[in-house]
């Protein structure tokens, strides 16, 4: 029983390193500002998801009690990691694109982070 | 009633808040429970202006569903994610913009929409537009925007929809 467990433990705890690496890596080796997003905000859910639940695992086979708090961390990254991952593409959409180059906003017309009031658009542009 | 809509706004939220604490203590005592109440009552109150309108869901229970479809899609689109950054050549991936029409008004359900498309399958949320009508999001690897636009619509959209409005 207790081998079982271990290797549970250990598969989780491995799946996570893999995941975490490819979060990693995908960092590295995507070319464009935009896409490199994609690779720590998803591969890193599922590394840290597998180091918490072996952590669950290992609380209920050793330590004899049901520990859920692990949950709660998973629930702060879903909400973390997508509102960071819109902050920064929100910041690439500003300085790196035009109104040209991102496809067609619908009925709106126009995408939020370019619809700035004129008064702000004066107070940025430097003299 | 008024009395009781002015000290607790969001009775959700303070449900929320109390078993976000129990939960974070990770231990259900009484201690636990009644200062986790009292959080519950102390944030929306003290939020309140932040979030004029109370949250309204039509099917609550729904959102069992809801949440294991996502968990799923999440599995998926780990492995997929994994795939394209390992074994794709950058010069083959096509990284493509795409333009979803938003049929839903709520504010929290198109939070709740943007936040699944950033979790799940090669895609990020990138911006909303103006006047919230279209969500734009970005695809790492797609050679079928239509077919992007129409998964997203049809298997998050619509089922936030009849949780929500």
């Amino acid at each position: 029983m207790d081998l079982v467990t271990d290797l549970l433990i250990a598969a989780f705890l491995v799946m996570a390193g893999i995941f975490g690496f490819v979060g990693s890596f995908g960092l590295l080796k995507l070319d464009d500002p935009m896409s490199r997003l994609h690779a720590p905000t998803k591969a890193t859910t599922l590394g840290v998801g597998g180091v918490l639940l072996a952590s669950i695992v290992h609380a209920i086979a050793f330590e004899g009690r049901l520990s859920l708090h692990e949950l709660m961390i998973t629930l702060f990254l879903f909400l973390t990691a997508p509102v960071t991952a819109h902050f920064i593409a929100k910041v690439h959409i500003h300085r790196r694109e035009e109104t040209g180059t991102l496809p067609d906003a619908g009925q709106d017309g126009i995408w939020a982070t370019h619809n700035i009031p004129d008064e702000d658009e004066q107070a940025e542009t430097p003299n | 009633m008024k009395l009781m809509r002015r000290l607790l706004p969001h009775p959700v939220l303070t449900l929320l808040l109390t078993l976000t604490w129990v939960l974070t203590v990770n231990s259900f005592t009484l201690n636990s429970l009644v200062f986790g109440f009292l959080l519950g009552l102390l944030i929306p109150f003290l939020t309140q202006p932040f979030w004029p309108q109370q949250l309204r869901m039509k099917h609550p229970l729904k959102i069992v569903a809801y949440i294991l479809v996502v968990i799923w899609d999440i599995v998926v689109a780990n492995i997929t994610v994994a795939r394209i950054v390992l074994f794709k050549p950058n010069a083959k991936r096509q990284p493509t913009w795409v333009t979803i029409p938003l049929d839903l008004r709520t504010p929290e359900a198109i939070t709740v929409l943007a936040g699944t498309i950033t979790m799940t399958p090669g895609t990020v949320s990138a911006d909303l537009s103006a006047e919230g009508h279209a969500l734009l999001v970005h695809c790492l690897d797609c050679d079928d925007v239509d077919a992007v636009r129409d998964e997203i619509k049809q298997r998050y959209e619509r089922r936030l929809m009849e949780i929500f409005e």
